[in-house]
């Protein structure tokens, strides 16, 4: 009860914390896109002719699409030309040692929470730190070497495990599966890699920072997550944008994929730039994440604490291939000013016994939209397949809008499915109670989201669960009385 | 690329039948609704035929529809019915107003209105345009719009249906049953009534609208349905859906409610081979309460896909809905429920419910329950859940020496009951339940 | 009237019946008692044919019928009847639809004509009277909302109504306080007669204070261990399961 008071008097007088700017010296490709501009993407990266291909693949693919329409979401046409497709720090040695990070790069990341120097790692947790189109330092390497693990940038992983990267890289997300992603695979710069060998559950939490930090840049990162048979990973992703007048889009794709017995849990809390009270600036998340269950009894559980952003737009997804496969999707939305937020998930059940728990809880103030949209599909094939899935929603003001749109397609009898939602507003007689033991409003009104979100804050990690609350205080300033 | 030439050809098909249609008015071509109809028309020329691309048309597959050309009733010959055929398709063992159609077109031979409160004015529409032109200019097509071509073409085709206008403070104690018979033998047809139905202030009536099939034939029922209850007004209204194992039915119903008024809606669909059912209630006023209550069972090859939409304008109002269906075989059930509570609606109490059972392993339910929310101090809950019937019960009732069949019956039974037991007429719910069990091919359970 | 020979089941794969060998003739009450986990409720649901339950191994006969090859309802016609230790709740039924209908099926089995509504009636107040049930109880869906003595005071009124030859209680007792305990034994003590036979499945002893057992059978680990009298249940009750099973090895050499 103290340390969550701390937590809020810590945030009652911040704002968005994190928007510096770094003044780095920087590499970047002249805006627009074409196909030139992918091959100078390539070639800085150093990569082998096929991914050349691939990437020009997608391009083209993409050329052919139309950008959806369907999300609850308005924005101003992107001018695709107008974005730089690339941007670096100069300096990109190959490093040795974290040391020869560039110290500009050390002190941002400092600045953020996530120290990168050998001496003050964080305890436990491996990080990969990717600043605008590039990943700049990766901790803990050899540790997870030993292990056989690969923990790498993908950029990195394309040039020294090709092999893995051409059977897993687009095997769930496919360049043709829609615009974003079609877009992403043809311009993605970086991303992490990570592979855990058969029978190995990975000693540590990984995970990625990511930073936009140049102007008028989209990133577009790609992160891949393979668990050979009998594996355990738990990963992280956090991340942050300076303060911007104008928008910036952020396209990404993650693809996980589990093979017999494997378990990933995927964690995120993303605070992108949300913009400002005014609704000027903000990042556009459009993003694909989706996770394949391939093997039997395999696991994949997506936690997502989303509290920035102008626009977010996600639905990290599970295909429940695998006999007995289980998916999970936990998720806290919080939107407030002129936040939009259309985010979900889709369980596609095919395996048999597959089951699957969506528990969404998704908060509105101020004059944003939030949309919870999500997709349960039992297969033909998928006998005994189970779902639950609670969508509560939460209204702070009277100029916000709360909105759910569960797709629910069932086509075998033996499906058991069950979708709840509520819609409610923080209760005044629980304020009063509150209030009435000495609690002032905004402390009350914290608590009680607290507590609406507990489901959702019991399955994340330690740190990140501290983290989140944090934010969610932060982005809810202000929303009340 | 085909089946977009297939909506144009069909599109073009039903445009080149409104003149002769209305060539074959006379007397009734230039009435009050005559501008209505150039408006429908005018929206028929401007809309296509929905597609598996439009959201509200996702799950249902109307190209089965337009493998036909369905010529409008009014030209073609009339199909000849009689009493017998009319007696076989009433809720009998109560008192009641009878109203027959037949292809949409009022038949006063085979209806029976009985005793009216006075200023009461029930029938049909085309009787209601001359003696009460100022009611139908006043509420015709004012709180509803259509939406898609099949409305349209509905409006452009305005001629006959179910009226009924009930003046401020009159009550009318027996329901009206109105007999909606579809089908001819010698052509495919296509029949449209519009029905109206107007309620004044702490006025109230009981509806009972059946629609029913005559012989094998492929025809198309397309309807709309348009409903104003004023202040504290009360109907109730139910709609029994069972057309021919050939027939197509599209409707649409759109409700509009002043303050304190109660709508209950009844959907009970079982027939057609493709059934698209709209069912719209806008809470205007203050202190609204809409019930929506249905039940939907397909077998074979049906297709039955319901859409309602509660649009909470107004602060302080309730909806409850409650959706129940039962697919067998290789049938389609869609749910598409939607709750929009808008800016100002402030303390509104909307609740939604589906639930489906799916009896056959070949049978397929997709369900989309949506809550659109913008008003803060609102209760709102919806749930929706897809399973068979229940494995544990089963066994419990045969263990009680009860056959598998009849344990099977009597779990649908229990599935259903709490939609049929919200029917407030008695003696409507048993023939309700004696057709669901005819419909699924299964024992009819007596009862207590 | 039942005999129970080698009988081996399993529970999805699990072997949970290692060997049961019973026999049960009219006019007796029989006793099985053991501690949880033994394979009490198991036993109890595959004679009553729970298809969640694969017999392996074993025979069951009944009246001279191989009973494995019946379905649940057929067995129930035949007149084995089963108080469930988790009587199941069936919204949109009424209790008396219920037993209407089973009481129907059952007559058109033995070729007798359905039941006059008249009889019915009576036959459910003159039973319910026994138990303690009134009209609205009666009336009301099957189990739903009922408290846990409530439905299995229900189960015992099913019981009376459907007259059955061999009735498995599966921990009737279990979730009773005194008074309910007193009233389902008055109503199964109503029900015994030389023509039939009770087989109880119970876990203490405190039941057969009511309904008093001419047989108890100890079951552990899927086995019966120990047949006896009546006290050999006040024996359980005062020295608990364990004495049994260090006899195990001793009785598996009789």
């Amino acid at each position: 009860m103290s340390e969550d008071m701390k937590i809020v008097e810590d945030l009652t007088q911040s704002e968005y914390k994190w928007g510096f700017v770094t003044d780095i010296e920087m590499d970047k490709a002249p805006n627009g896109l074409n196909e030139e501009i992918i091959r100078f993407i390539s070639a800085k990266k150093n990569e082998p002719e096929w991914m050349t291909e691939w990437r020009l693949k997608a391009y083209r693919t993409w050329l052919k699409m139309a950008e959806p329409d369907w999300a609850k979401i308005n924005y101003p046409k992107i001018d695709f030309q107008e974005i730089s497709y690339y941007a670096a720090p100069v300096k990109k040695p190959q490093l040795n040692s974290m040391d020869e990070v560039d110290p500009a790069l050390l002190e941002t990341f400092e600045k953020l929470g996530i120290p990168l120097a050998e001496r003050q790692r964080l305890a436990g947790v491996a990080v990969d730190a990717v600043f605008d189109s590039v990943s700049v330092a990766t901790t803990f390497r050899e540790t997870l070497a030993k292990e056989g693990i690969i923990f790498c940038s993908i950029s990195e992983a394309i040039r020294n495990h090709p092999d893995l990267i051409k059977k897993y890289l687009g095997s769930v997300v496919p360049a043709t599966d829609n615009y974003f992603a079609a877009l992403n695979s043809a311009v993605f710069t970086d991303g992490s890699f990570v592979f855990i060998p058969k029978g190995v559950r990975c000693p540590m939490e990984l995970s990625t920072y990511f930073r936009i930090n140049a102007e008028n840049t989209g990133q577009f990162e790609r992160t891949l997550i393979v668990a050979e048979d009998d594996s355990y990973v738990s990963y992280l992703e956090g991340c942050t944008a300076p303060m911007r007048d104008s928008n910036q889009l952020h396209a990404a794709v993650v693809e996980l994929v589990t093979l017999e017995n494997a378990e990933i849990k995927y964690s995120t809390v993303q605070n992108w730039y949300p913009g400002d009270k005014e609704g000027k600036g903000g990042i556009y998340n459009f993003v694909t994440k989706r996770g394949m269950c391939r093997g039997k009894n395999s696991k994949i559980s997506w936690t997502q604490v989303e509290t920035g952003s102008a626009i977010t737009w996600k639905y990290p997804s599970c295909v429940l291939a695998g006999e007995n496969s289980i998916g999970e999707f936990y998720s806290i939305a919080v939107t407030n000013n002129f936040q939009q937020a259309d985010t979900g998930t889709k369980m596609i059940h095919i395996g048999k016994n597959t089951r699957s728990t969506i528990i969404s809880k998704g908060i509105s103030a101020g004059k944003s939209n939030n949309s919870y949209r999500g997709l349960v599909k039992i297969g033909k094939k998928a006998e005994n397949a189970r779902n639950f899935s609670q969508c509560d929603s939460m209204l702070m003001g009277d100029k916000c809008g709360a909105h759910t749109f569960p797709y629910i397609e069932v086509e075998n009898p033996s499906a058991k499915v069950e979708h709840e939602a509520t819609t409610s507003k923080v209760g005044e007689d629980q304020i009063f109670y509150l209030n009435s033991r000495g609690i002032d409003t905004e402390d009350a009104v914290n608590m009680i989201v607290n507590g609406f979100c507990k489901e959702v804050f019991n399955v994340l990690p330690m740190e990140f669960a501290v983290e989140a609350q944090k934010l969610l205080a932060v982005s809810l300033e202000g929303s009340v009385g | 690329m085909s089946s977009l030439t297939k909506q144009q050809e069909s599109k073009k098909w039903y445009l080149s039948k409104i003149d002769p249609f209305l060539e074959h008015l006379n007397s009734d071509k230039n009435t009050c609704v005559k501008e209505f109809r150039d408006l429908g028309l005018e929206k028929m020329n401007k809309l296509d035929f929905p597609t598996l691309k439009d959201e509200e048309w996702k799950y249902t597959n109307i190209s089965p529809i337009l493998q036909h050309n369905f010529e409008p009733a009014l030209l073609t010959a009339l199909q000849e019915t009689d009493e017998k055929e009319v007696a076989k398709h009433l809720f009998k063992d109560f008192d009641f107003h009878k109203i027959v159609f037949v292809n949409g077109v009022f038949n006063s031979d085979l209806s029976s209105l009985g005793e009216l409160p006075s200023g009461v004015a029930a029938g049909n529409l085309r009787s209601l345009i001359h003696s009460h032109p100022e009611i139908v200019k006043e509420y015709l097509n004012k709180n509803s719009d259509d939406d898609n071509f099949f409305n349209a073409m509905n409006s452009a085709c305005t001629y006959d249906g179910f009226a009924l206008y009930v003046p401020e403070g009159k009550h009318v104690e027996k329901p009206f049953q109105l007999l909606f018979l579809n089908g001819n033998s010698s052509v495919k047809v296509l029949s449209q009534p519009r029905n109206l139905l107007v309620l004044g202030g702490r006025s109230s009536a009981k509806v009972i609208a059946s629609y029913q099939g005559l012989g094998s034939n492929e025809y198309l029922s397309n309807i709309v349905t348009e409903i104003y209850l004023g202040e504290e007004a009360v109907l109730d209204f139910y709609k029994v859906q069972n057309e021919s194992v050939n027939a197509f039915h599209i409707n649409k119903t759109q409700a509009f409610q002043s303050r304190g008024s109660v709508f209950s809606h009844y959907s009970i669909s079982f027939g057609s081979k493709i059934a698209r059912n709209d069912i719209n209630s806008v809470l205007k006023g203050t202190n609204c309460e809409c019930n929506l209550y249905g039940i939907y069972l397909s077998n074979e090859q049906q297709h039955i896909d319901n859409h309602t939409f509660v649009d909470h304008a107004s602060p302080n109002c309730v909806s409850n809905e409650l959706y129940k269906g039962i697919l067998d075989d290789e049938s389609r059930g869609v749910f598409n429920g939607k709750i929009m509570v808008r800016k100002d609606a402030q303390k509104t109490n909307a609740y939604q419910s589906n639930k489906s059972v799916l009896l056959s392993g070949t049978a397929r339910i997709d369900t989309k329950p949506q809550l659109e929310i913008y008003a803060d101090d609102v209760r709102c809950t919806h749930g929706a859940t897809i399973g068979q019937l229940d494995e544990t019960s089963l066994f419990y009732l045969r263990s009680r020496g009860i056959s598998s069949e009849i344990a099977k019956s009597m779990l649908i039974r229990a599935f259903a009951f709490d939609v049929i037991d919200s029917v407030k007429i008695p003696e409507i719910r048993e023939q309700i339940h004696t057709l669901i069990f005819e419909h699924l091919h299964r024992e009819i359970i007596k009862n207590d | 009237m039942l005999k129970i020979v080698n009988l081996h089941a399993e529970v999805e794969g699990k072997p949970i019946l290692k060997g049961i060998n019973l026999e049960i003739n009219k006019g007796e009450v029989h006793a099985i008692m053991g501690p949880n986990g033994s394979g009490k409720s198991t036993l109890a649901n595959v004679l009553s044919g729970n298809e969640n339950y694969q017999v392996t191994e074993g025979e069951i006969w009944y009246e001279g019928h191989n009973m494995l090859d019946l379905s649940p309802e057929d067995r129930a016609r035949e007149g084995v009847f089963l108080a469930f230790q988790y009587p199941v709740e069936i919204p949109g039924i009424s209790n008396a639809t219920l037993l209407k209908t089973a009481i129907n099926e059952i007559r058109k089995h033995n070729g007798m004509d359905d039941i006059s509504p008249k009889d019915f009636l009576a036959k459910m107040r003159e039973k319910g009277q026994i138990l303690g049930m009134n009209d609205l109880l009666i009336n009301r869906s099957v189990n739903s909302g009922f408290s846990g003595g409530e439905k299995k005071r229900n189960e015992i009124l099913q019981l009376l109504m459907l007259e059955p030859k061999l009735a498995l209680l599966d921990e009737t007792d279990s979730g009773l306080d005194i008074d309910a305990l007193k009233i389902v034994s008055t109503g199964v003590n109503s029900f015994r007669s030389s023509e039939n036979a009770v087989l109880l499945v119970t876990h203490y002893q405190r039941l057969l204070n009511y309904i008093v057992p001419d047989f108890v059978h100890v079951l552990s680990n899927g086995k019966i261990l120990k047949s006896g009298g009546k006290e050999l249940a006040l024996k359980l009750e005062d020295q608990g399961y364990d004495w049994i099973n260090k006899a195990e090895l001793e009785t598996e050499s009789v």
